[in-house]
C-alpha cells in the first residue's frame, strides 16, 4: 500500500518535474517567470489532439508535429511580445505572459470549445506489471520515468558540454558581459523559449493522456509544477526534480488521507519552506546589491 | 510643470481651485448619474464601482510598494463571505459588518504580509497565488460558507428604516463608500506611512537605511490593501444577491492586477480609469460580443468557418491579453500616462 502510494506519487512528481524543467530553462536564461507555459503546452497538446482526430495520421507522426508547433509557438510568443518590451520591470513582465496565458486559453476555447475531450497516448493504464513487493506500475508511469530520467540526462549533457548550453548559463549570469563576448543574447532567449515549449508540450500530453483534454487542464499541474520549481530554487535542473518528486508524495500521501485538501497542501508546504529558505531549497541565495 | 513649493502644496487635496472645481462637478454628475442613464446599466456601474475600490487598494500594495500579489481574490472573497456571515449568523446590522469584514481581510492580509518580508519577485507571486488558491478551496469546501452552493445575501437594511432594493439605491450606497475610500488613499500616500511605501518601492535597502521599518510597513501594505479587497468584496455581495465560491478564482486575481497595470501603476486616477475600462470590457462588451455592431456579425462568420460559434465567449480574453501584451509593450505607465501625456500637450498647446 505504502509503496503504492509512493509510487504513484513519484509518477505525477515526475510530470511535474519535466513541466518544472520546462519552467526553469526560460527563469534560467532571461529571468522571466513564464505564467503562460501552461496554455503554451495545452495549445500544442490540442494541436495533437487535432491532428490525431481530424487528419488521422499515426501517433508519432503527429507527436513530432507537435514538437514543431510547440516550437514554433515558443518563439513566436518570446519574439513578438517578449522582445518589444523594452527594458520592462518584473511585474511587466510577469504580465505580459499572463496576458499570453489568456491569449491563448481565448484562442483555444474559440477552436474547440470548452468541452472535455479524451486524449490517448500508446501508453495505457491498464496494462499493469507487476514489481517486487506488489507494487504495480503501469506503461503510463514506465513512460514518464524514461521520459524523465532521458530529459535530466540529456539536459546536463548540453548544459556542460555544448556551447549553446554554456552561451545559456552565461547568458543567465551576465546578459550585458554575455554580449560583449559574442553571444547573441536575442537568440538565446529564442532558443529557450521554443526549447522550454516543446518540453512542457511533452509534459502537458503525459497530464491530458492522465485527465482529460480541455482549455483550462493544464492550469493546476502548471501551478504544481511552478510550485515544484520555485522548491527546488528556480534555477537548478536537479532542484526542480527533487522539488517535483517531493511535491507528488507529498500530494498523493495528503489525497489519500484527506482528499478535499490536496489541491492546497503542496502550497501551504511550499509557503512553510518559503520562510525557512527565501529562494527554495536548492538555490544560493545571493545577497542583492543597493 | 508641477511644481510644489512648499509642504502645504503637496498634502492638500486639491492641487489648485480649478481642480476642485471639476471635482465638484464631476462628483455632482455622479451624483445626479440616474437622471440620464437607464437603470438596467446600473448593476454594471455597481460592479465598477466595487472594483475600482479594490483596484485603489491594489495599487496601494503593488503600485506604491512594489509587492505582487496574485491572491487579491482571496481578500475579495473573505470580504464577501465575512460581511454575508456575519449578518447571517450573528445578525449583525450591514454597518459594522461590512468594516468587520474589512477588518477580518486586513488581518490575513497582515498574515500573508509575514511571508513577504522574506520573500520577493516570483517566490512572493507563488506565496500570494497559495493563499487565494487556500482560501477558495476553504470557503468551497465547508459547508459552513455554503460550500459549492453558495450563499444568498441578506436584505441590504443600512439601519434607521432604510433597506436598499434597488440597483440604483445601491449605487448610491457603493458611492459614498467608493468616493471615502479613494479620498482615504489618496490622503494616506501624502502622510508618512505613504511616503514609506514609495520609499520601500523605489528600494527597500535604502528605505531600511534612512529609518523605515520594513516590517511594520510592508505588513501595514499589505494589511491596508486587503482592508480595501475585503470592503469591496463586501459590497460584492450586495451587488451579486447571490454568489457562490466560483468567481473568486485565480482568473479573478489576474483581472485584478491587469485593472492596475492598465490604469497605470502608482497612481489613484489611474487605478479608477483601468478599473473603470475592464470592468466595461470584461462584463458588458466582451460578453455580448455577437450583438455588437457590425463586429459581431464578421466574428460569427470568422466562427463558423474556423473556430466555433460556441467558443466566441472565450473572444473576450482574447481582447484582454492583447490589451495587457500591448500596455506593457507600448505604454508601461497605462492609461495615466496617456492621461499625463494628454495633459503635457495642451498645457504647452500651440508649441
Amino acid at each position: 500500500m505504502l509503496g503504492q502510494l509512493i509510487m504513484e506519487g513519484l509518477a505525477i512528481g515526475a510530470c511535474y518535474a519535466i513541466f518544472g524543467i520546462a519552467v526553469v530553462i526560460i527563469y534560467k536564461t532571461s529571468e522571466v517567470i513564464n505564467f503562460a507555459q501552461g496554455e503554451m503546452a495545452m495549445l500544442s497538446t490540442f494541436v495533437a489532439f487535432h491532428i490525431l482526430t481530424f487528419y488521422q495520421w499515426p501517433f508519432w507522426l503527429a507527436f513530432i508535429g507537435t514538437m514543431v508547433f510547440a516550437v514554433l509557438l515558443g518563439v513566436f510568443i518570446e519574439f513578438f511580445f517578449l522582445r518589444p518590451a523594452k527594458d520592462p520591470s518584473l511585474l511587466g513582465l510577469i504580465v505580459i505572459t499572463l496576458g499570453a496565458e489568456m491569449l491563448l486559453m481565448g484562442v483555444a476555447g474559440w477552436k474547440w470549445g470548452a468541452e472535455q475531450k479524451e486524449f490517448s497516448l500508446p501508453f495505457s493504464f491498464t496494462n499493469t506489471h507487476e514489481l517486487a513487493g506488489g507494487v504495480i506500475i503501469n506503461d503510463w508511469t514506465i513512460a514518464v520515468f524514461i521520459t524523465a530520467a532521458c530529459l535530466m540526462f540529456f539536459l546536463y549533457l548540453f548544459f556542460k558540454f555544448t556551447k549553446l548550453g554554456v552561451a545559456m548559463r552565461a547568458t543567465q549570469q551576465n546578459q550585458h558581459a554575455a554580449r560583449i563576448m559574442g553571444i547573441r543574447v536575442e537568440r538565446v532567449f529564442s532558443f529557450a523559449w521554443g526549447a522550454s515549449s516543446m518540453i512542457g508540450a511533452l509534459a502537458a500530453m503525459f497530464f491530458a493522456a492522465r485527465s482529460t483534454l480541455d482549455p483550462a487542464f493544464m492550469m493546476e499541474p502548471f501551478l504544481r509544477a511552478f510550485a515544484a520549481a520555485v522548491l527546488g530554487g528556480l534555477m537548478s535542473i536537479p532542484g526542480v526534480v527533487i522539488g517535483g518528486a517531493i511535491l507528488g508524495l507529498l500530494e498523493n500521501g495528503f489525497g489519500y488521507f484527506w482528499p478535499e485538501w490536496k489541491p492546497i497542501v503542496a502550497f501551504l508546504v511550499i509557503v512553510v519552506v518559503l520562510c525557512i529558505r527565501p529562494s527554495g531549497l536548492f538555490a544560493k541565495h545571493y545577497v542583492k546589491k543597493v | 510643470m508641477d511644481m510644489k513649493r512648499e509642504y502645504y502644496e503637496d498634502i492638500q487635496l486639491f492641487e489648485s481651485n480649478v481642480v476642485l472645481v471639476w471635482s465638484v462637478a464631476f462628483l455632482i454628475f455622479i451624483f445626479t448619474l440616474p437622471l440620464y442613464v437607464p437603470q438596467y446599466q446600473f448593476y454594471l456601474l455597481n460592479l465598477m464601482l466595487v472594483h475600482i475600490i479594490l483596484a485603489v487598494g491594489l495599487n496601494v500594495l503593488v503600485g506604491y510598494t512594489g509587492q505582487i500579489s496574485l491572491g487579491h481574490a482571496g481578500f475579495f472573497a473573505i470580504g464577501a463571505y465575512g460581511t454575508t456571515l456575519l449578518m447571517l449568523k450573528l445578525n449583525m446590522p450591514f454597518l459594522l459588518a461590512l468594516p468587520l469584514a474589512g477588518f477580518i481581510a486586513a488581518f490575513f492580509g497582515f498574515i500573508l504580509g509575514l511571508p513577504a518580508l522574506r520573500l520577493e519577485g516570483p517566490y512572493l507571486s507563488i506565496a500570494t497565488l497559495g493563499f487565494g488558491l487556500t482560501i477558495m478551496q476553504i470557503i468551497g469546501h465547508w459547508n459552513f460558507f455554503g460550500g459549492r452552493l453558495g450563499l444568498q445575501v441578506p436584505p441590504l437594511d443600512i439601519g434607521f428604516g432604510y433597506i436598499l432594493k434597488t440597483d440604483v439605491s445601491k449605487y448610491y450606497l457603493i458611492l459614498i463608500i467608493t468616493v471615502l475610500m479613494v479620498i482615504g488613499a489618496r490622503n494616506l500616500m501624502k502622510t508618512r506611512v505613504g511616503r514609506a511605501f514609495v520609499a520601500i518601492r523605489d528600494s527597500d535597502i535604502a528605505a531600511e537605511v534612512i529609518g523605515v521599518n520594513l516590517t511594520v510597513y510592508k505588513t501595514l501594505s499589505f494589511a491596508v490593501s486587503a482592508f480595501y479587497a475585503g470592503i469591496a468584496g463586501g459590497l460584492f455581495g450586495f451587488v451579486l444577491g447571490y454568489f457562490n465560491p466560483e468567481p473568486f478564482n485565480l482568473i479573478l486575481s489576474i483581472i485584478f492586477l491587469v485593472m492596475v497595470v492598465v490604469g497605470g501603476l502608482g497612481s489613484i486616477l489611474g487605478a479608477i480609469l483601468g478599473a473603470s475600462l475592464i470592468t466595461v470590457l470584461q462584463f458588458s462588451l466582451l460578453k455580448n460580443i455577437k450583438e455588437m455592431p457590425y463586429v459581431g456579425d464578421f466574428l460569427v462568420n470568422i466562427s463558423t468557418r474556423w473556430f466555433t460559434v460556441v467558443g466566441l465567449e472565450n473572444f473576450g480574453s482574447i481582447v484582454l491579453g492583447l490589451i495587457m501584451i500591448g500596455i506593457v509593450i507600448f505604454e508601461p505607465l497605462g492609461m495615466y500616462g496617456v492621461w499625463l501625456r494628454m495633459k503635457k500637450y495642451w498645457r504647452t498647446w500651440p508649441f
